[in-house]
Parts: structure tokens; C-alpha cells; sequence
């Protein structure tokens, strides 16, 4: 789990280029969207999109994302309990 | 209140018909242009509906004596309705007065540029296609078309408001004296990159799209062109020009909220409506009918259905979203919903929001599910866009 | 009785260092390339990280050059009530990189920022957003006369009092693919050229380039303006012996002659095939005139001609034509009106006139 998280904070700055950010910066439980990372409806279709290419997870509503994404924490649980591989 | 620019003409090519009398009958008779797509191979095919227009490209030449694969399909249809449009206008030299032609695009030769894009630098056969990624070559050619000679001729391109602001500039053109005539209105083909563009913003529906419907699943692409001509009462009176209703009210605004949705309440709307009712000196009660932007996204049907409320002060005049018919149409939805705005006044119609089952929990509107026969003498039309782009017309009968 | 139209700010981003308006043109960067990039400001500066993010190249140099502009004008940003942008292409570099990820990746794993970067309007609805501007948006892209279409469609909305402070600007990126493809057909120059020697170069087509100018347009006179706009007129095609009438029927609209033009830009950009349209004038009706030339500074795309509108701007505000952009050496005391003639390949031409005030 640890390591998924730490792999996930990269890919999140990654992906949505977060420049300024670094992968101390993000707790696990910090909150992604709003408040503390501040991403918006458009990175959660980028990290829908990730879902998809890198752990085999498809999502058909992006309304489902939103729980997903509430935190690495919950992403990491999401992806352990549904990954394809 | 002025008397409004006059339309002496329109022109239109959808999926549901290749002139305005087939978009007529069709509106009319519940037929749908919504179905598989045929045209391009992509691997969506089987997720997706799409309102397709029937014509493959080589016919679509054929009936424009083109060479063979010279243009993109967006200027095919482009022509064909322009040239409807100018036919139907009576007109005979086009240069004659101060013409000019403002089109809008999203895609522009968009079609091509992805068919052919590693291709150019093995194939000099299909080099032609390479300035088509200007959506202004679309434009240029269908101008050179309709013959169109040392004249004011752009493009706008505000993602789905494109030709509702097309025909905003060519209405105001008219009005402050720089232009006599001007065709206006907006095409767009279907393309790979607009199919996998609204695919990664998953508000596509892989079903028939249901605006205003509690259950909407998201909106049909379609294609389309569309074009209406303006022309000044100057002209009109001289040349005693048959009017087909008049275009009294125009407002653009920004939402300034999103990059492509549109926020809670309908900001942009409001505004976009609130200015075409000033310009149109009119107060909302005076408005008929309207024909919404209705795209059957979640986001937009209810922004919109806000904003109708907002504006109305609760008193929504008769309303349905035509995107059932012909999918959303993206820069030409705007001119082709102007053409239907106009054939709604002409024939004292209100043309039916197709598949409309279930109210929206949010508020309670019901848009119209049934041709409905009713004298008619306003109609608004809106068009939203990408970028915050919100856009309204307001159209009223010829006397 | 119309309003006038004034121009109270002016911001560029360009091949040259024209992000400072204190200077002008005084330090000049040579290049000898088929191609120019933008000489870029720093911009991180002048956008907070958060919000560059997911901007494109053409969106950070029309940020900045808005913001050069606005700071000119020293105008408040929610004073803005319309927003008005003339661009060729867009944020073509996203555009590109969609189609290749569709075709390369067959349409799978796609993303959205791509897609919404390449909608032609994003430079205006960015800059909307950023502002908080709800008024008039709108974005033309029609090659070369994409910007004058904006500068037309700002300078009605004025006199018409439809809006009273008009942010209006011209943009275009340079990416490969385009100028791969560009080169192919020749409409970019086959062989690297001395960029202050294009004229002489002999050779069919243009150096490409890009660049972002922007420009505050009310009807209210700041206190730092200098230039008022006073007509702007396009054609979709002209032939080469039309050009001296047109450009004579256009002075007489504004009651001008060729004797009341202090000063002509011409749109020169070393292409055998097409810079004749510009000796029509410069041979002919300006034989005598001033006359000036700039796309061997800026390069050519689509909105070249917005770094013409700033030029004649700078010129009139500084009372200088520094020599690097003469043509000939008519001299010339007090530079008030000047005329910008600029074509692409023949087509979309356009005429500008602009007047001390």
C-alpha cells in the first residue's frame, strides 16, 4: 500500500503537471479536489484516464470518481481492491 | 422596437434532410437523423450514436461538381448550404451590393488533417489537405464558392456558439452600415478528433440523446451546415425581397467559470439572454417559444433549465431542445437551430423535444414532446460553448 | 456621431525582446532560420504556477502580453467588458498532439486537457476565466486577417457603445508537425536565411514564427495614450493591380489621401512569389512616402500583422522610426497618421489606419 502511494502522489504530479508540487506535499489523507490539492472536474477525468492505462480499472460515470478520489488513501484502497493485474 | 436585420434566406444540410424542406418534414414527421456511425472507422463505433449526414463524400462532390478529394468534408456540406441559402435569397450576382460571408467552424478541415496527418510526407496526392487545419480554409473556400470577390469574409470559432455568433457579427455588420448583405451560419463535420475529444470529457450518451430528461445520459454528435442571409432594408425595400422573419435580438456573454462547463446557475446564459432581449427591446414575456441549447449533457440541460427559470422569473414560455433530432452539431448548431427558429415562425410550429420521458428533479419544466400547432411571433434560441461561450438569438416573423 | 476608439495599452510577445515596452527595438536579435520562436518573458512571474498548469504556450504569451497591456493602460482587469482574440490556429501544439495521440495510441488512453486546449477559443475563454470577465467573448481565426477581425469587431462594439473597454489581441504558436508539413507544400523557406537580409533572399516562401499582441481599445482616452484607431478594412482577395485602388478608396472612406499618410508598414516577408502585392504600393501610391517593413524582426504567422498595429503604435508613442525597419529613406519630421498594409499568399488583405491623438 505504502509504495502505491508513493507512486500515485508521483503520478498525480505528473499527470497533472503540478510543478510546483512535491510528493511531501501530499498526505495520504489530504484531500485531492477543492480544499487541499485543489484539482477541479477536469483533472478528475486525467485521473480517470490513469485508472484506466495504468491499473485496468474502467469507469463508466465520473460521478463514481468522486469518492475514489477523495485522497490517495481512498485512491490506493480503490485500486487495490479493484486492479485488473 | 426596431424593426430587426431581415433573413431572405437559409440554407441547411443535416442528418435529418439536405435542404430545408427535408429538415422541415422531418421535424415535423419525428424523423431522426440519430444512429451508428457509418462514415469513419473508429473504434467508438459501437459505443457511440451519432447524427450523421446520409451523403458520403464522393456524392457530396458529385452534387457540387468537385473534384475528388480536394476538400473537407466540412467544406462539402458547407457549400451546399451556403449555396441554398443564396438561391433561395433570389440572389443573382452576388457582388452586386456589399456582400460578405462569416462562417463558423470548430473543426474546420479537421476530418482530413487526422486521415492524412503522417501521410503528407510520403503522398504529394493528398498535400492539398494540409492548409485545411486552418479552420479559416473552410471559409475561404465555400466564400469562393458562392463567388464572393474582394469582400469582407472571417470566421469565428467559439467551440458550440460559433454560428449563432456568426450570425451575431453579420447582424451587427448590417446594422452599423459596413455590409448590405451577408451570409451567416456555421459548419462542421464529424471527425475523429471531435468523437474522442467529447469522449475524454465522458458526455458522450451511447444511446439516443434525451434532453431535459431526469435520465439523460449526455449528448449525440451530429454534423451540419447551416446559413442564413441577412440583408439590409435598404436592399430589401429596393429589390422587394421576399423576408422570412427577422432577426430583432443577439447577446454573447461569458461564464467565466469553467473551461468547458457551465456553471450552477446559468451565469452566462442569463446575461447572453438578458442582453438580446435589451437589444431586441423586448421583455421576456414576449418570447413565444424557445429553442434550447439542450445538448442532453447532465451539466448543460440543468445550467440551461437555471437559466430559463432565472430569466423568466419562473415563467418558462414553451420550450424543446431539437439535438434529438439532429445530435449536437457543434459550430453550426447555432445556424441550425436559427433555420428551424425561422421555419417555427414560418409555419406557426413548435417542433417536439424528442425522448423526453422524466422531469429533472431539480426544478419542474417539461419541454414540448408533440408538434405543436400555435401562432408564433418570437422565438429565442440559445448556443453555448466551450470556453464559457453562451449565446442567444432572438428571432421574430416577417410582417 | 460615433465614439472614437482609442488604444490605450499595448503588450507583445514576439521573436524579438518586445515584452518591455520602456524599450523599443533597441537591442534587435538576429536569427538565420527557417523558422523563429519567441524570444519568451519569464513566465513564471507573471502566472502563478496553479494556474499555468494546463496552459498552453499561445495562452502563457497572451497572458503576459495582455498583462503588459492592461498595465500600459493602467486599467483595472474588471474594468474589462469584452474580450476579443484573433488567432490563425489556435493552440495548435495541443491540437497536434491530440491527433497524434488518437492515431498512435488508437484512440485509447485519451485525455481531456488536449482537447480543451484545442478548441480555437481557449486563449479568450482562458483569459476570461482568469479574469472573471462575463462580457462580450469572442475569437475569429481567419489566417492572416484573424486579428484585424478582432480589431474590426472591438472597434464596433465601441463606437456602438456595446462595450468601453475592450481587451483585443492577436496570437499563434509554432510546432513542428505544422512545420514539417508547411515546408512540404513551400510555404515555409527550404534553406535557413539571414532574417535581417528575407528580402533579398530570392527564395519562395516565408520564415515562420509566433508571437501574442494584445491591446487595450476604449473610447475613453487614458492618460498614456497616444494613437487612436481609426478605420480597419479586409478583403478575401484582391489581385495585384486592385491593390492601389483599394488602398485609395479606403483613404478616401476616412477623407484621406495617400498625401495624409506620414508613414506605411508593409507586411514584407521575403517571399518572391507574393511581396509584389507590396511594391504595389511602395513602387507606386507611397513612392514618396516613409515606408517601413518588420517581418524580418517578428517572422510570419497568421497574426503577424498584430506586431504592425503595435509597431505603428510605438512609433507614433516614442516619435521614431529606429532605422532597422526602414525601406527607404524618405525622411519624415512628425510620424502622426500611418497606414498597415499586410496579405498572405495573395489572400486576406488588410488596411489599418492609425492616427496620433
Amino acid at each position: 500500500m505504502t509504495e502505491l502511494k508513493l507512486e500515485l502522489k508521483e503520478k498525480i504530479i505528473e499527470q497533472l503537471n503540478l510543478e510546483d508540487v512535491s510528493v511531501d506535499d501530499i498526505a495520504d489523507q489530504d484531500p485531492l479536489f477543492g480544499e487541499g490539492l485543489g484539482l477541479d472536474s477536469i483533472d478528475a477525468l486525467e485521473l480517470i484516464v490513469m485508472l484506466d492505462k495504468d491499473y485496468g480499472i474502467k469507469l463508466a460515470d465520473p460521478k463514481e470518481g468522486r469518492k475514489i478520489f477523495e485522497s490517495v488513501e481512498t485512491m490506493a484502497t480503490y485500486i487495490t481492491e479493484n486492479r485488473s493485474a | 422596437m426596431g424593426a430587426g436585420v431581415a433573413i431572405t434566406g437559409m440554407g441547411i444540410i443535416s442528418a435529418i434532410g439536405d435542404n430545408v424542406s427535408e429538415n422541415y418534414k422531418s421535424l415535423i414527421s419525428g424523423k431522426i437523423g440519430i444512429g451508428k456511425i457509418t462514415q469513419i472507422d473508429t473504434v467508438h463505433k459501437d459505443e457511440i450514436m451519432v447524427g450523421e449526414i446520409k451523403d458520403v463524400n464522393p456524392s457530396l462532390e458529385k452534387r457540387l461538381k468537385f473534384h475528388e478529394n480536394q476538400n473537407s468534408r466540412t467544406v462539402l456540406i458547407g457549400c451546399i448550404a451556403a449555396q441554398e441559402a443564396v438561391e433561395q435569397a433570389g440572389i443573382s450576382d452576388i457582388n452586386d451590393v456589399r456582400t460578405g460571408f462569416i462562417s463558423g467552424t470548430t473543426v474546420g478541415g479537421m476530418d482530413k488533417s487526422e486521415q492524412y496527418f503522417y501521410d503528407y510526407f510520403d503522398r504529394p496526392d493528398v498535400r492539398q489537405h494540409i492548409t485545411g487545419l486552418h479552420a479559416g480554409d473552410s471559409t475561404k473556400k465555400i466564400a469562393n464558392h458562392i463567388g464572393l470577390k474582394e469582400s469582407f469574409v472571417t470566421t469565428i470559432s467559439t467551440a458550440c456558439s460559433s454560428a449563432a455568433n456568426a450570425i451575431m457579427l453579420g447582424a451587427r455588420m448590417i446594422k452599423s452600415g459596413q455590409l448590405d448583405r451577408v451570409i451567416v451560419g456555421g459548419t462542421d463535420s464529424l471527425s475523429k478528433f471531435t468523437i474522442n475529444g467529447f469522449k475524454t470529457l465522458m458526455i458522450l450518451s451511447d444511446t439516443y440523446n434525451t434532453p431535459f430528461d431526469d435520465e439523460r445520459k449526455g449528448l449525440n454528435l451530429g454534423e451540419a451546415a447551416a446559413y442564413l442571409v441577412l440583408e439590409s432594408d435598404a436592399i430589401v425595400d429596393k429589390e422587394n425581397k421576399n423576408v422570412l422573419g427577422y432577426l430583432k435580438g443577439y447577446g454573447n456573454a461569458n461564464d467565466a467559470y469553467h473551461q468547458t462547463a457551465s456553471s450552477d446557475h446559468g451565469d452566462g446564459a442569463v446575461l447572453a439572454m438578458q442582453k438580446a432581449l435589451e437589444v431586441a427591446e423586448m421583455d421576456p414575456s414576449e418570447i413565444d417559444y424557445v429553442n434550447a441549447h439542450g445538448t442532453a449533457t447532465p451539466n448543460n440541460d440543468l445550467s440551461e433549465g437555471r437559466a430559463l427559470i432565472r430569466l423568466f422569473d419562473g415563467k418558462v414560455p414553451e420550450f424543446s431542445s431539437t439535438k434529438a433530432f439532429t445530435g449536437h452539431t457543434l459550430a453550426a448548431a447555432g445556424g441550425v437551430e436559427a433555420v428551424y427558429s425561422i421555419l417555427a415562425l414560418q409555419n406557426d410550429v413548435i417542433f417536439p423535444n424528442l425522448n423526453y420521458k422524466t422531469q429533472m428533479k431539480e426544478f419542474d419544466l417539461s419541454p414540448v414532446t408533440e408538434v405543436k400547432k400555435k401562432p408564433l411571433t418570437t422565438v429565442l434560441s440559445n448556443s453555448f460553448g466551450f470556453g464559457g461561450n453562451c449565446s442567444t438569438l432572438i428571432f421574430s416573423k416577417a410582417k | 456621431m460615433t465614439r472614437p476608439v482609442y488604444i490605450n495599452g499595448i503588450g507583445s510577445v514576439s521573436a524579438q525582446k518586445t515584452f518591455d515596452n520602456a524599450s523599443f527595438l533597441e537591442d534587435i536579435t538576429h536569427h538565420s532560420d527557417t523558422v523563429l520562436n519567441v524570444i519568451s518573458p519569464d513566465y513564471k512571474t507573471h502566472i502563478p504556477p496553479a494556474a499555468a498548469r494546463r496552459m498552453a504556450k499561445g495562452i502563457k504569451m497572451s497572458m503576459v502580453s495582455t498583462k503588459i497591456a492592461l498595465q500600459e493602460a493602467d486599467l483595472e482587469e474588471n474594468k474589462i467588458d469584452a474580450i476579443i482574440v484573433g488567432t490563425g490556429l489556435g493552440c495548435i501544439g495541443d491540437s497536434e498532439k491530440f491527433v497524434m495521440d488518437i492515431i498512435d495510441n488508437n484512440e485509447q488512453y485519451l485525455t481531456p486537457t488536449r482537447f480543451i486546449q484545442s478548441s480555437h477559443n481557449t486563449v479568450a475563454g482562458q483569459i476570461a476565466l482568469g479574469m472573471g470577465c462575463k462580457g462580450y467573448n469572442f475569437t475569429y481565426v481567419h489566417s492572416a486577417i484573424s486579428f484585424e477581425s478582432a480589431i474590426l469587431d472591438a472597434k464596433m462594439q465601441l463606437e456602438n457603445k456595446e462595450a468601453d473597454y475592450i481587451l483585443v489581441g492577436g496570437v499563434d504558436e509554432l510546432v513542428n508537425h505544422h512545420i514539417d508539413t508547411h515546408r512540404l507544400i513551400g510555404h515555409i523557406k527550404q534553406e535557413p536565411v539571414e532574417t535581417m537580409a528575407v528580402l533579398k533572399s530570392g527564395t519562395k516562401g516565408a520564415i515562420f514564427s509566433e508571437g501574442a499582441h494584445f491591446f487595450v481599445l476604449s473610447s475613453e482616452k487614458s492618460p498614456s495614450c497616444h494613437v487612436e484607431l481609426v478605420a480597419v478594412k479586409t478583403f478575401n482577395n484582391l489581385s495585384k493591380n486592385q491593390v492601389s485602388g483599394k488602398a485609395q478608396t479606403f483613404l478616401e472612406e476616412n477623407n484621406l489621401t495617400s498625401d495624409s499618410i506620414d508613414l506605411v508598414i508593409l507586411g514584407y516577408n521575403g517571399d518572391i512569389e507574393f511581396d509584389d502585392y507590396y511594391d504595389e504600393l511602395a513602387n507606386g501610391l507611397f513612392s514618396n512616402t516613409a515606408q517601413v517593413y518588420y517581418k524580418h524582426l517578428c517572422g510570419e504567422f497568421d497574426t503577424a500583422s498584430g506586431f504592425a498595429f503595435w509597431l505603428g503604435n510605438k512609433i507614433i508613442r516614442h516619435q521614431d522610426i529606429p532605422e532597422v525597419l526602414r525601406l527607404n529613406s524618405v525622411e519624415i519630421s512628425e510620424p502622426k497618421t500611418i497606414l498597415i498594409y499586410n496579405q498572405y499568399r495573395g489572400e486576406n488583405h488588410s488596411f489599418t489606419l492609425l492616427r496620433k491623438c
